[in-house]
């Protein structure tokens, strides 16, 4: 799983029935320091996440599908499966 | 998923059984911020998707699950349009 700021959403009409009800989160990679990367990449919301939430993704698509639309087998490859509280390092 | 920009389309006469009426297009990812970002791609459509057009695909085995998805081979196969850079909130 990686660590993402939430920075915002989409809007689609036209795309994959699976899709359909789902939130698609526009989010940016960051280190567990909390400074930006340059990787960003949207995920289906599973949590009800917003945005400037520090989130967990999984980038795995059984996983993601079932996270997010409580089925396997659909065409998704990211879904947010929490919101961090608190990060501590050593 | 990851934003990208449908840059080109793609003919190809000799290809993959499964892969006959499907359409191929060039598409170029974008980060969070609507810039090119790496290489680009070619992506197999399942949504109607045209040049020009903002959209967003996906990656991995996911990627064949909107066909059959057993003997469709594609790692990159758009899932959505998005319907203008406005409704892209960053």
């Amino acid at each position: 799983m990686i660590l993402a700021r939430v920075v915002g959403n989409i809007v689609a009409t036209q795309k994959n029935h699976r899709y359909q009800n789902a939130r698609v989160m526009l989010c940016r990679q960051i280190t567990p320091e909390g400074d930006d990367t340059s990787y960003s990449t949207l995920a289906l919301d599973s949590v009800d996440a917003g945005v400037g939430d520090t989130v967990l993704i999984v980038q795995e698509g059984w996983s993601a599908s079932t996270a997010a639309t409580g089925e396997a087998g659909a065409a998704i490859d990211s879904a947010i499966v929490g919101v961090v509280d608190r990060i501590d390092l050593l | 998923m990851q934003l990208a920009r449908v840059i080109g389309t793609l003919v190809a006469t000799v290809k993959n059984d499964s892969l006959h009426g499907r359409k191929l297009l060039v598409v170029q990812t974008l980060n969070a911020d609507l810039e090119p970002n790496g290489k680009p791609m070619v992506a197999i459509d399942s949504v109607g998707a045209g040049v020009g057009e903002l959209v967003f695909w996906c990656r991995g085995k996911e990627a064949s699950f909107p066909f059959k998805r057993e003997d469709t081979p594609t790692d990159c196969t758009i899932v959505g349009i998005v319907d203008s850079e406005d409704h892209v909130t960053r």
